[in-house]
């Protein structure tokens, strides 16, 4: 039966999550921004004990087991996500959780591995997870990443440098956590050589070098790691050690983003939701009413602009809502997940650019928050797959062309 | 609990109207649309599937099926996929159906609506636009002014379908100092009403192949008995929302059917040694068009959904209408691009359907579901 109508369950813990991002993001939004670098503690730490208790907020769920029951926890993430995404993206990137790292030990680690990382996420201080794919000469063509994992007897040693890790410095050295990180076991292999590999927080040889300036999303650590002569245990890589002829491995480890994709995009909806709130709540101030039923031609560009952000942001919402839904429902989302990020990261650069623009001096100003959440959007059209290979993979889908086919 | 899925029984009249399309309409769309004429054994087809008049209550000799937008939905994608011309003409007498379950008093019902519960297909249809360039659904000017105990309409409505044969016509129309959708009420008139004239078929760039009509309305009496849901009147603004949503799935469908031409055209047309479709600027196209044919989509069962819950969808199913006409156009256009020159000539049927997709910025009220 086709629905619309989020359940209960979900609708409360919204409702709750609301006011987390209303009390506790928004009042702090600004400072943490300018402040770039320094963690907001008060808030960390009470997302930390929140998570304790409730869901810890997660990057994408992952597939449901074909034995488990309905699930709604992907898009229950979606809705979470949107919802402090709304309160500020950049906080909720920085919140301690399992990350992309941990979403990585779910979908490809076996069931001790993630007792093993995963475990940690309940008691203790605050930790965080990483995932470091992204190398100064390779972004979004991870096949070609140059760091190496060489086995010697019961370790693996990984050498090679990882850039745009989120959270890298807290994953890697402020916290108990971990930080996944995809090398090659057999360059000659290409895809098939690609496995990822967790390394410990203070293993010797990962060190944090650099953390980078960005235009938004500031109050979240991005990192460069390097990792020279790092020896980890054997039984750190996920899943099998095998290298398979063609790309089975490494479709393996991809598939960790069938759910993360809908995570971004939901993050993404929800900073756009934030900008079209804004812009409503200026627009009603003024007096300015949106005339839903008049022929569209007659609509002032302000209205046709409007409502342009409003579709397109739905449309997103939607098209997230699906992906997340199909992986409760244990079905292949590789296609949809592509769709909704593909949609939300250019929607809502879109959108936050345009209201921007709608509110003239308002929006470029410092003094409001719209300013901010263009620039903490853009992110959104760029990591865990540019617009550009998101359409790559919805066309390889929908023409039924290999990589090969069509690069 | 949200869902994307269909209901077993919808997803069952989808396969059934797709099979349908597929099989029967989608053959005759070329023919259709150079010769201007829909052939009436399609229509008889699609009639003895029994979707266009299935909520006809079985008090009035009908099949008494619960009505739901998004079955409505469903199949006016489906239809369209198959050809709009064809898929419009076959639904036409839901102009008439669905504004009388919506709005009309017992008695209206039952004088009419067993009309379209025969073995045939029986024409009916309504009279929502207006010609002129600034139409506006907010702002009709026919009117309907109340003497001698019935109604007088006068005014020009154009892009009638089937608007010469329809037995029975619903004519909106503002009544005595009416203004915006609150002062629209509907007119029943039935065929050969004196002062209701055919002026002239219609010849449009696009769905060539329905029979669409200008009409005029020279002080045209009709009873008091004959206006939509009596002295209540119907809600046009609701009625219109139906309409939207419906428009916005058939565009859905039409560009749906060019996508899919598309995306074959280019895995099988070769360029520099290989097939086009393996080339970014191509690929890329059809990627978009892919994802925007699925976000419109389900832009507008979000629409339908909230108008079967009975909430006031004018938001959802505006945005969705307005989203799908934009998109239906760039699909088309996208579409005869992918195929150059051959998307020019008419042996392809893209050309038609941008020709056909364009028309849904201009369309209103055209289709209920």
């Amino acid at each position: 039966m086709i629905d619309f109508e989020l359940s209960q369950e979900i609708v409360n813990s919204r409702n709750m999550i609301h006011m987390v991002a209303e009390q506790g993001m928004r009042p702090i939004s600004r400072e943490y921004d300018e402040r770039e670098h320094e963690k907001p503690w008060d808030f960390l730490n009470m997302m930390w004990s929140a998570s304790q208790t409730a869901n810890p907020v997660t990057f994408g769920e992952g597939r449901k087991k074909e034995k488990e029951g309905p699930s709604i926890r992907n898009l229950q993430s979606a809705v979470t996500i949107e919802e402090l995404s709304w309160g500020d993206a950049g906080l909720y990137l920085s919140i301690p959780n399992p990350g992309l790292g941990g979403a990585a030990v779910s979908a490809a680690g076996t069931t001790e591995q993630k007792q093993r990382f995963l475990a940690r996420f309940k008691g203790g201080e605050p930790k965080w997870g990483a995932m470091a794919i992204t190398e100064p000469g390779c972004g979004s063509d991870s096949a070609a990443i140059t760091t190496t994992a060489v086995r010697d007897g019961d370790q693996w040693v990984i050498n090679g440098t990882k850039i745009f890790v989120t959270s890298g410095l807290m994953a890697a050295e402020k916290s108990d956590g971990f930080v996944v990180v995809w090398a090659t076991v057999d360059k000659s292999a290409g895809r098939g050589g690609i496995k990822a590999f967790v390394v410990e927080r203070g293993t010797p040889g990962m060190t944090v070098t650099k953390v980078e300036h960005k235009m938004g999303i500031r109050a979240s650590d991005t990192a460069m790691i390097v990792f020279e002569d790092c020896r980890i245990p054997i039984d750190n890589l996920l899943g099998s050690a095998e290298v398979k002829k063609g790309t089975e491995g490494f479709k393996g480890v991809m598939a960790t983003f069938d759910a993360t994709r809908p995570a971004v995009a939901a993050s993404a909806i929800g900073i756009g939701r934030a900008a079209v709130d804004f812009v409503r709540e200026v627009l009603d101030k003024e007096g300015i009413k949106i005339r839903y039923g008049i022929a569209p031609k007659k609509l002032t560009t302000l209205e046709r602009d409007f409502m342009d952000m409003e579709a397109h942001l739905q449309a997103a919402r939607l098209l997230t809502w699906r992906a997340s839904w199909m992986m409760d429902q244990g079905m292949h989302n590789n296609l949809e997940a592509s769709m909704s990020k593909a949609k939300a990261g250019l929607a809502v650069t879109q959108v936050t650019q345009k209201a921007v623009e709608l509110l003239g001096p308002l929006g470029y100003s410092r003094k409001c928050l719209l300013e901010k959440w263009m620039r903490d959007a853009k992110i959104n059209d760029i990591f865990e797959g540019t617009q550009q290979i998101n359409l790559m993979i919805i066309a390889r889908r929908i023409l039924g062309y290999s990589s090969k086919e069509l690069n | 609990m949200v869902s994307f899925q269909p209901s077993e029984e919808q997803q069952l009249i989808r396969d059934t109207v797709a099979a349908f399309a597929g099989e029967q309409v989608r053959p005759l769309a070329h023919e259709a649309d150079e010769s201007g004429t829909v052939p009436s054994s399609i229509i008889e087809q699609g009639w003895e599937l029994g979707l266009v008049q299935s909520a006809i209550p079985e008090a009035y000799g009908g099949a008494g099926d619960t009505r739901s937008a998004i079955t409505g939905a469903l199949v006016a994608e489906e239809l369209a996929w198959g050809d709009l011309s064809i898929a419009l003409h076959l639904l036409a007498p839901r102009l008439v159906i669905y504004p009388l379950l919506d709005a009309g008093t017992a008695e209206q019902q039952a004088r009419v609506l067993n009309a379209y519960t025969g073995a045939h297909f029986a024409a009916g249809s309504a009279a929502v636009m207006e010609p002129r360039f600034d139409f506006d659904l907010a702002e009709l000017t026919a009117t309907a002014t109340r003497q001698n105990g019935g109604y007088v309409l006068n005014g020009a409505k154009c892009y009638v379908p089937l608007g010469s044969d329809a037995e029975h016509l619903v004519v909106y129309a503002r009544t005595d100092g009416g203004t915006g959708y609150e002062g629209v009420n509907g007119f029943l008139i039935e065929k050969g009403t004196p002062g209701l004239t055919v002026v002239e078929r219609e010849k449009n760039m696009g769905i060539k192949a329905l029979a669409t009509y200008e009409l005029s309305l020279e002080n045209c009496r009709v009873p008091a008995a004959n206006r939509l849901g009596g002295d209540a009147g119907c809600n046009f603004a609701k009625l219109m929302n139906y309409s939207r949503v419906g428009l916005a799935a058939m565009a859905v469908g039409v560009a749906r059917a060019a996508f899919e031409y598309a995306r074959d055209y280019a895995k099988d047309r070769k360029a520099f040694g290989v097939a086009i479709g393996q080339k970014q600027a191509i690929a890329f196209m059809l990627a978009e068009m892919a994802l925007e044919i699925d976000a419109t989509r389900l832009l507008a069962w979000e629409a339908a959904w909230k108008l079967d819950r009975g909430e006031d969808a004018t938001r959802e199913a505006y945005l969705a209408k307005n989203y799908a006409a934009n998109m239906v156009l760039k699909v088309t256009d996208n579409a005869v691009q992918v195929l150059g020159g051959h998307g020019y000539i008419r042996e392809h049927p893209v050309e038609m359907w941008l020709r056909n997709g364009r028309g849904f910025a201009t369309f209103e009220g055209l289709v209920m579901i």
